[in-house]
């Protein structure tokens, strides 16, 4: 039985543009190894967090959402979180039949804006 | 006793009228509340981050628990704070 999972982690905004891409990198090849299918990711860039975590009010914050029947999947993902340094925060979701419509039409969405700024441009 | 008729109420007694809520999910149709978008999240938080409670916003018991849930996953992202003044 496929479950669907989402993660959103935040990095810490000491480092570099591409330190954090090559993170982020590093966990979507650790996700493809374990059997994880069709990964979306998304960046929501450095946002001001709410409150300061381990001393920094601000953070680069990640989606990543894939599908996945490995059972041991979340668990070794979130070891290396763990472990990491570079990594603030992270939280996983198991997502139900509602949740998954929901990103769909999220995708669907964020499609439409990126198209509505390109064509803006071209104007 | 009942009250004497001949005494007049300074102010007419109002029975305040109750507009009457509705809980906006069942309306809206909408099934998942996203725990990645706070500005959804803030309607349902005081000025202090506090949750509101049903009898404020109206919402039906099973998407009041998930907006409690998905505002406490926000507030672990840091999307929301736990505690604050004037959020609004």
């Amino acid at each position: 039985m496929v479950n669907h999972y989402e993660t959103v982690f935040i990095l810490t905004p000491v480092l570099s543009e591409e330190q954090a891409k090559e993170t982020v990198k590093k966990y979507k090849e650790l996700l493809e190894q374990n059997g994880a299918q069709n990964i979306y990711e998304e960046f929501w860039g450095l946002r001001k967090l709410a409150y300061p975590i381990q001393k920094k009010t601000t953070g680069f914050y990640y989606l990543l959402q894939y599908e996945s029947d490995n059972k041991e999947l979340v668990s070794l993902l979130e070891l290396n979180f763990k472990r990491d340094e570079r990594v603030l925060r992270y939280l996983t979701v198991k997502l139900d039949k509602y949740g998954v419509e929901w990103n769909e039409k999220r995708k669907k969405q964020q499609a439409e804006n990126k198209s509505k700024e390109k064509n803006k441009i071209e104007l | 006793m009942a009250i004497d008729p001949g005494i007049k109420f300074l102010t007419p007694i109002n029975i305040e009228t109750r507009i009457k809520k509705y809980c906006r999910f069942r309306k809206a149709r909408i099934k998942y509340v996203d725990y990645k978008d706070p500005d959804f999240l803030i309607k349902f938080v005081n000025e202090q981050g506090k949750i509101l409670p049903r009898r404020l916003t109206g919402t039906s018991a099973k998407y009041q628990r998930k907006v409690a849930k998905a505002i406490k996953r926000a507030r672990h992202l840091a999307l929301l704070p736990f505690t604050t003044d004037l959020l609004k």
